[in-house]
Formats: C-alpha cells, structure tokens, sequence
C-alpha cells in the first residue's frame, strides 16, 4: 500500500536531522499561526499564490531563492566544519552517509533553487518592464512554472525528514548513481526534484523568448534593446535548446533504476561516460544561463552608476550572442580525463580557452564604461567592482583548468571548486545581489539600506577570499574534493582559514538579512520612499514607471526612440508615459489569475514523492491530477478582463500627482 | 506589438483532418520501428539504418502536421528557430558521436 515507505525512513536517530525537523516545525507553525491571525490566506490567495502578475511572480522566485540560499549555505558551513574537525584519526561529527548527502544537496540546491530562481526572478520583474510591456507572453504557464520549481525545491527538503537525499554528487554520476550502488531512494528524490523543476524552468525559457519577440514596445529594435534583456534573451535560448538534454539524460538514468534496464550500468552494454557527456552537454551551458543575466545586471548598474551610456553597446551584444554559441562547444572540459585522445581534448581546450575573448571584452566595456564617469559608489557599484575583481580571478583559473595537460592534475581537486566558486560567487551570485539592490525599489516603492548592504559585500568580498584561495592552495598539494576525513598535516591550517572564511560568509548573510530587516522597519522614512519611480536617474523604460509599478505596468504603450529609451526622452523632454490632462485612457486587457498553477503543482508533488517510493496507485492520482488540471484549465474560457479607462486614468492621475509634488519640493 | 493579447489567434492551427492524418502516420513509424527491432528481420546493420531513417522521417512528420513547418510558412521567426535548433542538435548529436567514439578507440573500449 505506502510502497517503500515505513516508519523507519524517518530518521529519528540523527539527531541534527531533528534539531533541523524541531526548528523548522516550530519556525513553520509560527508563520502559519501568524498569517492565521492576522488573517493574510486571502490575501496570500488572492494577491501571491495564483496570481499571474509577473511583478509578484518575481517576488515568489527571489523569495524561494533566499529560502534556498539558507539552506546551501547551511549545508556549506556543515561541510567547512567537517573539515576542519575531521584531521588526523578524528572522524568529525557527520558519518560519510550523512556528509555525502550534504555536498550533494548543497550543489543542487545551490545551483537549482538559488542561482536558478534568483535568475527567474530577475527576468520575470525586469524583462516586461524594460522592453513596454504588460505582461510575460504565457502568463499562466509563468505561474505553473513558479510553481513547478517550488516543488522541486519543496521535494529536495522532504528528503531532509522522510528518506535520504542522493549521495552522489550534485550530477549524479553513474555507475554510483545506478540501483546497484544507491538502492535508497536518495537518487530517485534527486531525480524526480530536477524533472519537476526542469519543468518549470524549460517553460520560462519559453516563455521569455516568446516575451522579447514578441511583445516590443513599438520602436524598440534589436539593437534598442536593453543589455539585460539581451542576455535575459539568450538565456532563454540556452534554457530551451539545453534543458531537454538534461531531461533526457536524467530519465535515461531513471529508466535504469526504474526498470532495470542497462544505458549507463557497467553491465548489459551501458556506457557510464555516455551519461557524463549528455549531462555536461546541459551542465555547460547551465553555467552559461546563470552568469549572462548577471553580466546584464553589471551593464545596467555600472552605466547609471557612472553617469553614461554603456561603453561598447554593440560589442556587449555581439560578445553576449558569441558566448551564448560558444558555450554549447565546451563541454568536454568537465572530463578531459575520461580517455579521449588529444585532438578531442585540444579542441574544446582551445575552444573554453576562446570564451575568455567575449568575456574579456564585457569587462573592459564595464571599466571603460566608468572610465572618466562621475561615480558614485553606491552599495550595487560595491557588488559590481567586487565581481570584476573576483570574477577575473576566476576566470584566469579557468584558463588554467581548460589546458588539458593542467586539468589532468587537478581534475577533481579542491583547485576545481576553487575555481568555480570564484567565477559562481564571484559572478552570479554578485551579480544578482548586485540587481537585488539595483531594482528593490523599483519592486517594494522603499530603498534597501544602503550601509549594511555594503558591510554585507564586504564580508561576503573577504570571506570569499579567506573561505576559497586555501582551497586552491591544498588543490595544489592533492587534496580532492568531497573527502569526509584525512590525515595530512599539511592540508590542515588551511582548512580551517577556509572555515574562518565560511564564518565570515555567514556574517555577510546575516547583514543581508538585517539589510532586509532595518529597510522593511524603516520603508515609510521620507528619505527612503521612492516616489519617482527614478531613483538612479536609469536609462532604461522600467524607470518610467511608478514604484512599484501599476499592474498593467504601461496606461499607454511607450514609443522607443532610441538606444536607453527612458533616458533619450528624459534629455529630448518626450513624456514616456503619456500622461497629462486630457490624455484619452484604453481599457486594458490582462490576464485573470488562476489557481491551475498550485493546482498542477501540488499534483506534481504527489507524483513526485509517490515515485519516489513506488506508491503507484498515488502516482496515478497525481498524474491524472495534473492531466485533469491542464484539460480543466484549457477549457476555462474566463481567463482574462479589462480594467476599466476610469481606473486607468486614476491610477495615473495619482501617479502624476506625486511625480509634480516631488518636483516641487 | 502594441496589442497583448492572451487569448490565441494568428496564423492556422491546422485542421482535425491533416491532425489525424499525421497522427495515423506518426503511428505507422512508430509501429514499423518497433516491429523490426522486436521480430528481428533484418541484420544488426542495416536495422540500425532503417532506425535512424524512420526516425528522420517520423522527425519531418512531426514537424509538418503537429508544428505547421513547412517551405509556405511565412513566419520568418519559425524558420529561424527551426534552423538554430537544428544547428544546436546537430553539435550535441555530432560532438557526443566525435567525443565518444575518440574515447572508445582511445580505451579500446570497443
């Protein structure tokens, strides 16, 4: 009846899992208890959970990615600890079983939950905004995306309770990962998480692709098009053409332990190396997906940081575009030590080592872009010099790691986490950090703090220094990645500098949090209010609007004129918004919201965990569940209304209201 | 591009019949495949061939009845698609033949 499911698969005998279990019980029935009393289900309902605003979607996305940051970051600290603990004969306090489930949570989370929905949640606020329109191209599949990604995440945590999680690494690598090896249902929680989320993030891709083809403001050309859009663009095209791959190599692996058939056994004719090929032919251009959008957040914030247009627009486009091909000819860099002869090596050594040009180009735009500009070194500018710094660093690793002949030395050494570290902390997580400050009063209407948002990056800056060049050095001297004891002397000072660094990590995101705290605390302080909706003096039309910005995001339509729309009317005096007396308002279509969304979502869930212990009967429901909603919903012929003119023009009259008393004081 | 509509329209969604007729012809593919690979009629060899003939066939099938492609489209963003899509499988296809193949010789695996 409950398939592989008993009581003993709860572990009540690891006592961190329920230190972990009592915390997150007692932390959960308090907010459920709190959103009870103060009774907010309607408004979460209503306002949040089946809504198909992009705005608010965005906001879900980053908020999920905080959640995950928590988590990863948990699971990074535990590992560091580990470390440092387990040297010379003492074996820590976390038994391989467990530890190997940490690191390979750790890299999924990480890359899945955080890095992933961060990004998704960056596209979702900003894309419509800054190319003039309404609305994503699919809104109700931007909503059964978000919420397709949230049971992944959610599924990934239930293995923390209720089972295991894999112990294979964050990819998974056959023959380990094969039933043989890993007869738990770790795997399959690793399995089944990523297909329910790849769901949500292939359809984004969709979704955003269609959006910048389609829905242009009028005027707005391809080589009008604001950087971070560009990047949102072929990020989207690298989502579409590369996740089916990972799809499809994950249900392969599933297949074998499923039903027992043999595509990368080391018996029955598999071929375990096949699986490292599709999956790095995904994993590439994944790493790609994440670092372009942060590039565009860079090209957005140093300009209007430094007083100027962009340095370089075109070329930042066409580097832009040749990293995006580029990327899908690099895979075999992630295992040159697999046997394949020297021309296969030398070409994609030579071809990882050609993405440094594009990328090179991008950060001498950055530096000439505030070369001679009047900058001002606001907290999002700290993130952005930070990650030229960091980012080039990692980088140059990189070029060392893409010479075969070096990468046979430290091929899954701690030099490998070393590196990617530096160019994903360095990179995206810089980067989004970066946009968070950049755009938050654009989403919320009030600042982020400025100072603890720039103690936040300078723990983050030294602790990321202390936590990984250590690592490079005992990459130098052997050390390989994912140990969970050793005993040599040498390695052991600087693991722990790397433990002092992940502590100063930890203080970088407990100023991020205060930084969110003390902004909330103090959002109605006139000096923190943003009542123009142009805090930064932008460039780009998403400054056009209120903060934030009314639902239907645009009364009328802008018209592009140029290159930094917002900012050639703002110079030429064009209204961008249109408004003024007797401006005649449409009624606006928009989407109605549904709750076909959560609804697919919660019986992917169900699918989801009854696979994974083969309760079949309940995986039926959930598959019939999700059938149902999708025919449901396609039948559903209310799905959009029209706000009326008279709304309209209120909304605007208001908004004009406050712009001409701002002006005036 | 001034108009955001949720609802669908724009060019043909093709008709119940050419649905049913691609539908009646992905299944013939379907089956032929399956039924050479499971009575085992031909040689190793040349079931192979036959496979990646049908399957290309199957893949233009798919292509013309369920997706509308076809050389009287006149959506210029379909076509484009289509060919970046057949650039990008092409690298994965031909790069995973390439890398693995130099592998199994390297290893004398095969």
């Amino acid at each position: 009846m409950l398939g592989k499911l008993s009581l003993s698969a709860i572990p009540i005998h690891v006592p961190i899992l329920v230190g972990t279990f009592a915390g997150v019980a007692v932390v959960g029935l308090a907010v459920l208890g709190l959103i009870t009393y103060f009774g907010k289900w309607g408004y979460l309902w209503k306002e949040w959970f089946t809504s198909v605003d992009h705005k608010r979607l965005a906001v879900m996305y980053i908020v999920l990615a905080l959640v995950a940051l928590f988590r990863g970051f948990a699971d990074a600290i535990m590992m560091r600890s580990q470390q440092a603990l387990a040297f010379n004969g003492s074996p820590g306090y976390l038994p391989p079983e467990h530890y190997d489930q940490i690191f390979s949570a750790h890299g999924t989370i990480m890359i899945f939950f955080l890095a992933m929905a961060f990004m998704t949640g960056l596209f979702n606020f900003i894309v419509p905004l800054q190319i003039g329109a309404r609305d994503v191209a699919f809104p109700f599949l931007n909503n059964l995306s978000f919420w397709m990604t949230a049971v992944g995440f959610i599924l990934v945590n239930v293995s923390l309770f209720i089972g295991e999680f894999s112990q294979c690494g964050w990819l998974a690598y056959p023959p380990l990962s094969e039933k043989q090896f890993s007869p738990g249902v770790g795997v399959d929680y690793y399995i089944l998480a990523l297909q329910i989320a790849g769901v949500g993030t292939l359809l984004t891709g969709v979704n955003f692709f269609v959006t910048i083809v389609k829905m242009r403001a009028p005027g707005m050309s391809w080589m009008r098009l604001p950087v971070f859009t560009w990047t949102a663009f072929c990020s989207s095209i690298l989502i579409m053409v590369s996740f089916p791959v990972l799809t499809v190599a994950l249900a392969l692996l599933g297949l074998d332990r499923y039903l027992g058939m043999h595509f990368f056994t080391n018996d029955g004719g598999g071929n375990q190396m096949l699986y490292l090929n599709l999956i790095w032919a995904w994993g590439h251009p994944e790493v790609y997906i994440l670092i372009l959008p942060a590039f565009g957040v860079f090209s957005e914030v140093v300009p209007a940081f430094s007083g100027k247009p962009l340095f370089g627009y075109a070329t930042m486009v066409y580097a832009t575009c040749s990293i995006m091909i580029l990327s899908f000819l690099v895979w075999v860099h992630h295992f040159f030590t697999m046997g394949a002869g020297p021309d296969v090596n030398a070409f994609f050594g030579i071809a990882t080592m050609v993405i440094s040009i594009p990328t090179g180009v991008k950060l001498f735009n950055w530096m000439f872009t505030m070369y001679k500009g009047r900058v001002q070194f606001h907290a999002c500018m700290y993130w952005a010099v930070g990650f030229m710094v960091v980012f080039t660093i990692g980088g140059m690793t990189g070029v060392m790691l893409a010479i075969p002949g070096a990468d046979f030395v430290l091929h899954n050494s701690l030099f490998l986490i070393a590196h990617f570290h530096n160019v994903i902390i360095g990179g995206v997580y810089f980067g989004y950090i970066c946009g968070m400050n950049f755009w938050f009063p654009k989403v919320m209407g009030f600042k982020l703090n400025e100072s603890w948002g720039i103690a936040a990056f300078w723990f983050w800056f030294f602790g990321f220094f202390f936590a990984f060049t250590p690592l490079y050095v005992v990459g130098f001297m052997g050390m390989t990645r994912r140990l969970n004891h050793y005993d040599n002397p040498n390695w052991y000072p600087w693991i722990l500098v790397a433990m002092f660094g992940a502590v100063l990590v930890l203080l970088g995101i407990v100023c991020q949090l205060t930084q969110l705290y003390v902004s909330i605390r103090d959002r109605n302080l006139p000096e923190n209010r943003d009542l123009t909706g142009d805090l930064w003096n932008g460039r780009t039309l998403e400054w056009s609007t209120s903060s934030p910005p009314p639902v239907y995001n645009f009364a009328i339509v802008p018209h592009v004129h140029e290159l930094d729309a917002y900012m050639h009317d703002k110079e030429h005096g064009i209204n961008t918004r249109g408004a003024g007396e007797g401006v005649q308002y449409a009624p606006i279509h928009m989407p109605r919201n549904t709750a076909a969304g959560l609804s697919a979502g919660i019986f992917a869930f169900v699918l989801g965990f009854a696979a994974i212990w083969y309760i079949w009967w309940l995986a039926v429901i959930g598959l019939v569940g999700i059938i149902a909603t999708v025919i449901i919903r396609s039948a559903d012929k209310d799905i959009d209304y029209y706000i009326p003119a008279e709304e309209v023009a209120r909304t605007e009259q208001e908004y004009s209201r406050q712009l001409m008393a701002q002006a005036a004081e | 591009m001034s108009e955001h509509n949720t609802t669908s329209s724009g060019e043909s969604h093709g008709s119940v019949s050419s649905y049913i007729i691609g539908f009646v012809l992905a299944v013939i593919l379907t089956v032929l495949s399956f039924a050479i690979v499971v009575t085992h009629s031909l040689s190793p060899s040349a079931t192979i061939l036959t496979l990646s003939l049908l399957a290309i066939i199957q893949v233009v099938v798919h292509l013309h009845y369920f997706l509308h492609m076809g050389g009287h489209s006149e959506h210029r963003w379909n076509n484009i698609c289509f060919v970046f899509t057949i650039g990008f499988v092409s690298i994965v296809i031909i790069g995973t033949l390439f890398v693995m193949n130099n592998a199994a010789v390297q290893m004398m695996s095969r």
